[in-house]
């Protein structure tokens, strides 16, 4: 397992990251921990012959939380998100589910930028991300833009950030109520069979607001907006855990592998779904 | 002369036979100072790597070179056309197959060896790899043996006569072009009859699936031809360093003598390292051509794709009994999958390994067993992961058919067990399938263990919980996993157990030092196993002198006796044996130079813990520590100076471990995801060398079960494409996976062994596979299931749920 050759670069700062991207177009990518990419290139399924590393670029390891927002740059690895106690207070469902990402090894290499920008369908974080209405900074030659998780993902490895681009920074409003990331999977270190993301509001017993995402069972993460929809007004009950489950799995469009057939995955998000429902509902 | 301490303080100093001695390999190990071949950098070493084949079945229509050889770093670029000259093109298998080194006009499996390159580097070989341009023509493909054996699609051309026919195999006749060999034990006539007139039969078709032992470490090796001593040197994971050398002598021609053959520290074998590849012989040849080093060594997905798979059996079983539940009969017929080449790692005269102990631990009067070997489109292998020769697969099989026997029985399956067993007293006994079982003690062991998991409260909370699961208040079954496991292991005794022709002993040779220190050389190669440390300490005990001053060498073929190596639980068994008597040979001459020193009679003095004392008089003795030096020091009339020995060991019989073992799993229905809430582990290997090597291998073992029972396996689509190449499909528990495991133990030691001793590196394994698929297995049993076969990873456990119709 050994990459094809490639040009290594590491820029003291942004602008050199985005010259080398210029100049090669095609042929440069980032890496941020190198946990996804790294792994592609020596199986030789990615050809980077320019491979850009963003560790000295600075001023994108911050988490920053103020009144609304937080703000994650995108070199935070998974394993800072776990370690902050100020962000598990804000946010609790990042540390969740951070936690279900692989295994210490992995999360102190890889970052939340990577795992956004990679767009790889069996990432935790883009689904969560679309669950809490995060948005994404990316800035390139023409400047900065910021776009909202539920528009990124285009297909397995197709987002709408450019080629040109880099993500800087996760901005995610501060989630309220209840949550719940549950995932399935077959051991430490798999990506997941199913798992869906919960953030979940209850005002006097009756579910004012609910936000699902659903992680690996489509060639992109998929926000359900129907399934949220449906326990809105309603206190959570089985009749509502029934719709909103049908309305899930009508979003969602999984595919056999060694994980299972079809079936099964369907079954299997099914279950995922009510469990992370009432497991959010019952902390809202 | 009056003792300082007492006579247990001595033999505590020893650190012999039943001491839970600390690991002397374990400084070396955790503090990354081991030396694995991968660590072996010599002067101007190249490095050597595969074009492998994409495809499972096509024709190698042109290889082009050229481009490769462009490649800066690239040296040489070698396919069969390059190695037919020198013979070498196709190899001998340890199975009396041949198989090819590199693609020899086709290729008949994923990843088969089609081309070397050799470079300066790795990375310099991975570029060459890349550029060597090889034109294929796919062929139809196999994957299923029923189906191979049906195909007029001919997999080896090379076994067909030109006038169509199918000439015999190494194992005899063969029905089709695509079939291996039939074997047989037992009586088939008879077997059928009492099948055919039995108060109650069960049948069951089962498929073992394939898996991969999966060693941390994967295969490799160093090749270093000295061309102006004439001497090669190789470096390398092998399992039977001696066997290897004799097999590259024979194919290479050269001289055994100018052939070393090490291995170095082995990152685990389990059955991976015991066969020679084509890496072996390339590397050789490689080196021969450019007269430099020459390093191969796989990377993971090599390893999984390319290097010997294990099981793959496919065992179609019928099982007789009276309405009491006495077994009558069993009747077992395996439809075995050995891929492109048939490379199964078994001693000669068994094709299909020891699969003729699947009577298991039960006193079964008639019994018939017959195996058809068959070619598919999927790699060779066939070796025995973790286990003596095919007995996972035969214990499996017995302890199924036991469960599903139980189930038309409607009987306990505990209580099936124990009135079928072997009883101590018709030990030793003649199976129907004929070997002959040295020892056990199987009821006192089976009512040790379910006492000790309190078997009666377990069902009845099991009971309790189909209830609850009935009534809408739970989702989750619980399932009782029972296995009851007798191995055979420490092949094996010449008369009937040769790999290659060479016979299967093993081999001890002690020097003692002047200072009362010791080193002992064995045919054997630890793997992980702690042999370092255990053989020391059957050492201790035997001749008296402390463990921790006796060095345990193995591996090095220019210094080691003559073994055939580490591999089936036979270095104990053989290896330990060997040791034992190469120490009594030490002793009976200590006894001579003590009786000379103490100025008795060689019968007047007797051996006590470290010293040798008059009979009746304690106080007059001298110490090994002192014999040893009067060895050399003293001229001893009648005595050659020196103490050293050497002991081949041919022994008389296998040994017999065995084992209890029970299982306590929580399964969600809606998700499939099992949860082992307890293991238990109760081993008898005979007389117990070191518990805490013991307590390790068991856990290792036991941690391999559970992979092969629910998950890990090596799957192929239908295009003969393997979909679990990497180990984020090929499951490899870590710590998170694995329970606590409670062992526990019963001594019924060999009675042909010198030391009793039985063996246990592989028992855990042979009975632990069992014993996580009987747990999922019976938590389905009230609802209907009788059989589903492994691995029971979540989908497939789902499925059975499914079916049943417990979702709603
Ligand atoms: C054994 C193993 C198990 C794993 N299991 C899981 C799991 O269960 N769940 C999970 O979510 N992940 C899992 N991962 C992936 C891991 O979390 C990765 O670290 C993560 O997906 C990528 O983050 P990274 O920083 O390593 O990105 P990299 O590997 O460096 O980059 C990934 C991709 O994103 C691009 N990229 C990176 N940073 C930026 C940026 N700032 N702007 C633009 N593009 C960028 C790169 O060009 C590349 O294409 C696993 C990885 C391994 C090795």
């Amino acid at each position: 397992m050994i990459p094809a050759a490639f040009e290594y670069y590491r820029p003291k700062d942004m602008a050199g990251v985005l010259s080398i991207l210029e100049e090669h177009g095609d042929d440069a990518r980032v890496m941020a921990g190198g946990h996804s990419l790294i792994p592609m290139m020596k199986l030789r399924m990615a050809d980077v012959p320019h491979l850009i590393d963003l560790q000295d670029v600075g001023g994108m390891s911050e988490i920053e939380i103020d009144a609304d927002a937080i703000k994650i740059g995108a070199l935070v690895t998974q394993s800072d998100i776990i370690d902050n106690a100020a962000l598990a207070d804000v946010a609790p469902i990042l540390r969740e589910a951070a936690l279900q990402i692989s295994d210490p090894q992995v999360r102190y290499m890889g970052t939340l930028g990577g795992n956004v920008a990679n767009g790889d369908p069996g990432n935790d974080m883009p689904g969560l991300m679309q669950c809490l209405d995060a948005s994404f900074t990316v800035v390139g030659q023409d400047g900065e833009r910021v776009i909202p998780a539920r528009d990124f993902y285009e297909a397995a490895y197709v987002t709408a950030r450019e080629d040109g681009e880099v993500l800087t920074a996760v901005t995610i409003p501060r989630p309220k109520g209840g949550h719940a990331y549950e995932k399935q999977k077959r051991k430490i270190g798999d990506y997941a069979t199913a798992a869906a993301s919960v953030q979940i509001v209850n005002d006097g017993g009756k579910c004012v607001s609910a936000a699902i995402a659903m992680t690996n069972l489509s060639d992109t993460p998929v926000f359900s907006k129907t399934a949220g929809d449906a326990l809105v007004g309603t206190s959570v009950d089985d009749a509502a855990l029934k719709i909103a489950v049908a309305a899930m799995l009508g979003d969602i469009d999984p595919t056999e592998d060694n994980r299972g057939p079809v079936a099964f995955k369907n079954h299997v998000a099914g279950v995922i779904l009510r469990r992370a429902i009432a497991r959010a509902w019952s902390r809202a | 002369m009056k003792d300082e301490i007492t006579r247990e303080e001595r033999v505590d100093n020893l650190k012999g036979m039943g001491c839970s001695r600390k690991r002397v390999e374990d400084a070396r190990f955790t503090q990354g100072k081991g030396n694995y071949v991968d660590d072996i950098k010599l002067d101007g070493m190249l490095f050597g790597d595969f074009v492998r084949s994409p495809y499972a079945h096509a024709r190698v229509k042109s290889i082009n070179k050229d481009t490769a050889l462009k490649v800066p770093g690239v040296l040489a670029v070698l396919t069969a056309d390059d190695l037919r000259p020198l013979g070498l093109h196709w190899m001998p298998t340890l199975a009396g197959d041949k198989q090819m080194v590199l693609a020899d006009g086709k290729v008949l499996f994923q990843g088969q060896e089609v081309a070397f390159v050799v470079a300066e580097d790795r990375y310099a070989a991975a570029d060459g790899i890349e550029a060597v341009e090889v034109e294929y023509e796919e062929l139809p493909v196999l994957v299923n043996p029923f189906e191979a054996l049906k195909s007029d699609v001919v997999l080896r051309e090379d076994l067909v006569a030109e006038d169509g026919s199918i000439p015999a195999g190494a194992h005899g006749p063969r029905k089709h072009h695509n079939h291996i060999f039939t074997w047989e034990a037992g009586d088939k006539a008879p077997t059928e009859e009492v099948i055919a007139n039995a108060e109650v039969v069960a049948e069951e078709t089962m498929y073992y699936h394939r898996t991969h032992p999966c060693p941390l470490e994967t295969c490799g090796c160093v090749a270093s031809m000295d061309k102006v001593n004439g001497k090669l040197t190789l470096w390398g994971t092998f399992q039977a360093p001696h066997a290897i050398r004799t097999v590259v002598s024979l194919i290479s021609g050269i001289e055994e003598h100018n052939i070393r053959v090490v291995s170095p520290d082995i990152g685990g074998g389990f059955g991976n390292k015991v066969g020679a590849y084509p890496g072996y012989v390339c590397s050789v040849v490689a080196s021969i051509v450019t007269g430099k080093p020459v390093k191969w060594v796989e990377d993971r997905m090599d390893n999984l794709m390319t290097t010997a798979f294990a099981r793959d059996y496919h065992m179609t079983g019928k099982i007789s009994a009276t309405k009491e539940g006495k077994i009558t009969g069993l009747h077992c017929h395996v439809t075995a999958d050995h891929g492109g080449f048939d490379a199964c790692a078994d001693p000669t005269k068994f094709p299909a390994g020891f699969m003729n102990i699947c009577t298991g631990s039960y006193d079964i009067p008639t019994a018939f067993l017959e195996v058809d070997g068959v070619y598919t489109n999927k790699a060779p292998g066939g070796v025995s992961y973790r286990c003596s020769f095919r007995v996972t697969e035969a214990v499996y099989f017995i302890e199924r058919m036991i469960e599903v026997l139980a189930i038309k029985l409607n009987m306990d399956a505990a209580e099936l067990r124990r009135i079928n067993f072997i009883k101590k007293e018709q030990f030793p006994y003649k199976a129907a399938l004929g070997w002959e079982y040295d020892s056990g003690d199987y009821h006192t062991a089976w009512d040790k263990a379910l006492k000790t998991v309190d078997y009666d409260g377990l069902r009845a909370e099991q009971a309790q919980r189909v209830e609850d699961f009935k009534a809408g208040k739970t989702r989750k079954l619980m399932g009782i996993g029972l296995s009851f496991f007798t191995e055979i292991v420490g092949a094996g005794p010449v008369k009937n157990c040769d790999i290659l022709g060479l016979g299967m002993f093993d081999s001890c040779e002690i020097r003692i030092h002047p200072t009362g220190s010791a080193i002992a050389r064995l045919g054997t190669i630890s793997q992980g196993q702690g042999h370092a440390t255990t053989f020391a300490q059957i050492l201790a005990s035997e001749i008296g002198l402390p463990a921790d001053s006796i060095t345990i060498e193995e591996g090095d073929t220019d210094t080691a006796p003559y073994g055939l190596g580490t591999y089936g639980s036979r270095s104990t068994p053989v290896a330990g044996a060997a040791t034992a008597m190469a120490g009594r040979k030490i002793r009976a001459k200590a006894q001579m130079i003590a009786a000379y020193l103490l100025e008795v009679h060689d019968n007047d003095v007797e051996f006590d813990v470290d010293r040798f004392a008059v009979k009746g008089a304690p106080e007059k003795f001298k110490t090994m520590k002192e014999i040893a030096f009067a060895a050399y020091n003293q001229a001893i009339p009648g005595l050659e100076p020196g103490l050293e020995a050497v002991s081949y060991y041919d022994p008389p019989n296998m040994t017999y471990p065995f084992g209890a073992y029970v299982c306590v799993m929580d399964i969600d229905v809606d998700t499939g995801v099992p949860e082992i809430r307890r293991f238990y582990a109760l081993d008898d290997c005979g007389t117990r060398i070191n518990p805490m090597i013991i307590e390790g291998q068991v856990h290792g073992g036991l941690t391999e079960a559970l992979a092969v029972a629910l998950g890990q396996e090596i799957a192929y689509d239908d295009m003969g494409n393997v979909k679990t190449g990497t180990l984020m499909d090929f499951f490899l528990p870590t710590a998170w996976e694995v329970p606590n495991y409670e062992t526990d133990f019963t001594v019924t030691p060999s009675p042909h062994h010198p030391i009793g001793a039985k063996g246990v590196g592989e028992s855990p394994h042979v009975g632990g596979v069992p014993c996580f698929s009987n747990a999922v297995q019976d938590a389905f049993r009230p609802f209907g299931n009788t059989h589903t076969n492994m691995p029971h990873d979540h989908w497939r456990i789902w499925r059975t749920a499914n079916e049943l119709g417990l979702h709603d």
